[in-house]
């Protein structure tokens, strides 16, 4: 199964506090050992919120928002997709995580849908279209 | 189990493989660093409910493993005197875990599961037990052979390695590479077994998939300059991208040319693709891995069949036969002349293989010649092909395929029943 772990900010990762040589160290580590167990699919560190453009959608009204956006909390700082046998595993390994600010900071494991999960309502149409989008997303970063 | 219990389980899990890498170093001996594993995993189940999991849990599992295996050995050494064992005391208490490099335990425990003194059979058992976790149950089930079949397996390659005295140390430079075959080898083969097993009714035959392509991620990351490790990877990424188009809801084989490709996994490909272009820039000449992801790349990289580099595919196959030098590999190419060039260019390739003595009644080939006739409009010769590579393979699907195939030329004939599971259904 894959899953996305998800980084949330902190008034540090907002304020663009860069992490010292300790920690980059223990992050180049933990990151290291990730590849070397053959979970790691990929990811990323996120610039604070300062330098992000929020698009609000409300029917057929479209408005932009600039950053920073004030609820730290619900920001997210970075993230990894993992592939791992099961929520335990993945548990395990962001328990192995170095903490990634001075403080306090939460690290959610989202598992990602696949088709199968959508049942008899994902129609092969939709499934389709889905697919053909994913097409479009993965050419346009090639 | 209790959450605490499964916690701990699950913390021991992902340590085992270093673990017993790092034990398999001190002891020189896969059963017992196992063995020690597990006795560290029976002290963390005890302790750490009271303790919570430690900061480090595979430190503590190690040092718990050395303190048991060491009070077991100097118990061995009073009673027996032994030089050997005295010695390995000696190895337990003095080298320093810090000196060993965290990547190299892993590795060395990848090497002494695919050590090529062993057979593929033992080789493909004990990685996916060592790292992939597998239990003796779940192999079996993998496997399709008995319990005590596969245990028995597992069993005579731990003696055979001990036996042996094969060296447990790391090797490197060209040492290192020319052990790489071997192990690739089972990654493969760990990945094929899965990506056949079209039956569906048990998971654990599909996911050694999964188990395949984390093999082949790690083996990427430890000896990332073995340019073969790479082109195996984008191999694995390429084929896997295709999993969920290859089969039809009847479970019936769907060939390349018709399926979804919409429906491929893009983002499997792009993977393919990166790990594909890291192989290509360490090798000269490209080995038969990259070779053979270059072959997929081209699939995977064309919109439609009509779309695809035929030509590149057909010069990739030149090299993978002068590779090889495999009949398989120059049937396969004969195909690809034949999508370049047109079928004519094609049969008469595959008509030189077939008076050949390798391939005379593989039914792939015969498969192949059946195709190119009706492609030339040769319908009854074409059928009769067909017919003739329905009786002689032994997939059922495959056989039901090739009936539907033939009446889908000439849907006018009466051909007989396959009957399923009659004379053919080996």
């Amino acid at each position: 199964m894959r899953v996305m772990v998800i980084v949330k900010a902190s008034a540090e990762s907002e304020a663009s506090v860069m992490p010292g040589e300790e920690l980059l160290t223990a992050m180049g580590a933990y990151n290291e050992a990730l590849m070397q167990a053959g979970i790691m699919l990929g990811g990323e560190g996120l610039k604070p919120s300062s330098a992000a453009k929020r698009m609000i959608i409300a029917g057929d009204e479209r408005r932009v928002v600039d950053g920073p956006f004030a609820e730290t909390k619900e920001l997210i700082a970075g993230f990894w997709m993992w592939e791992v046998k099961s929520m335990d595993e993945a548990v395990e390994w962001a328990r192995r995580m170095p903490s990634p600010q001075s403080g306090h900071t939460e690290v959610d494991i989202r598992p990602i849908f696949s088709a199968e999960d959508f049942g008899e309502a994902f129609t092969p149409e939709l499934q389709a279209q889905e697919e053909r989008m994913r097409e479009e997303l993965a050419k346009r970063g090639s | 189990m209790s959450p605490v219990q499964r916690a701990i389980e699950s913390a021991w899990r992902v340590e085992a493989p270093r673990l017993i890498g790092g034990l398999v170093r001190l002891t020189r001996d896969v059963g017992r660093a196992e063995d020690l594993a597990h006795e560290a995993l029976v002290i963390a189940l005890e302790r750490w409910p009271e303790t919570g999991i430690p900061h480090n849990p595979g430190a503590w599992l190690m040092t718990a493993a050395r303190n048991r295996g060491l009070d077991a050995l100097r118990h061995d050494a009073r009673v027996a005197e032994k030089h050997a064992e005295i010695q390995a005391v000696a190895r337990f208490s003095t080298e320093p875990d810090e000196a060993i490099e965290v990547g190299d335990d892993r590795l060395r425990l990848i090497l002494i599961a695919c050590h090529p003194i062993l057979s593929v059979d033992a080789r493909v058992a004990l990685t996916l037990r060592l790292l992939g976790g597998l239990t003796t149950d779940e192999l079996a089930r993998a496997f399709l052979v008995a319990e005590s079949t596969m245990a028995q397996r597992i069993v005579r390659a731990k003696r055979t390695l001990t036996e042996a005295r094969v060296p447990f140390e790391v090797p490197t430079g060209t040492a290192l590479h020319d052990r790489m075959p071997a192990v690739l080898e089972v990654i493969y083969l760990i990945f094929n077994e899965g990506y056949w097993a079209t039956s569906g009714a048990d998971v654990v035959r599909p996911a050694l998939c999964a188990d395949a392509l984390r093999l082949g991620r790690t083996l990427a990351a430890l000896v990332p300059l073995a340019a073969e490790v790479h082109g195996l990877l984008a191999l694995m990424e390429i084929q896997a991208s295709r999993m969920r188009t290859r089969v039809a809801a009847d479970g019936s084989p769907v060939l390349l040319q018709d399926q979804n490709r919409a429906r491929w996994d893009h983002l499997a490909i792009r993977r393919g693709l990166d790990a594909l272009a890291r192989a290509e820039k360490r090798a000269q000449p490209l080995g038969p891995y990259t070779l053979q992801a270059a072959i997929a790349a081209c699939h995977a990289r064309a919109r439609s069949t009509e779309a695809t580099d035929w030509w590149r595919i057909v010069a990739l196959y030149d090299a993978l036969v002068e590779v090889t030098g495999s009949p398989v590999v120059a049937l396969n190419r004969a195909v690809a002349v034949s999508m370049a060039a047109g079928p004519e260019a094609g049969l008469e390739l595959v008509d030189a293989l077939a008076n050949g003595p390798a391939l005379q009644s593989y039914p792939l080939l015969i498969t192949v010649r059946g195709e190119l006739l009706a492609r030339l409009g040769r319908i009854p010769e074409a059928r009769a092909e067909l017919r003739r590579a329905a009786a002689a393979t032994t997939h059922l699907r495959e056989r039901e395929r090739l009936y539907a195939r033939m009446h889908a030329l000439d849907p006018s004939a009466v051909d007989p029943d396959p009957m399923p599971g009659g004379d053919f259904s080996a």
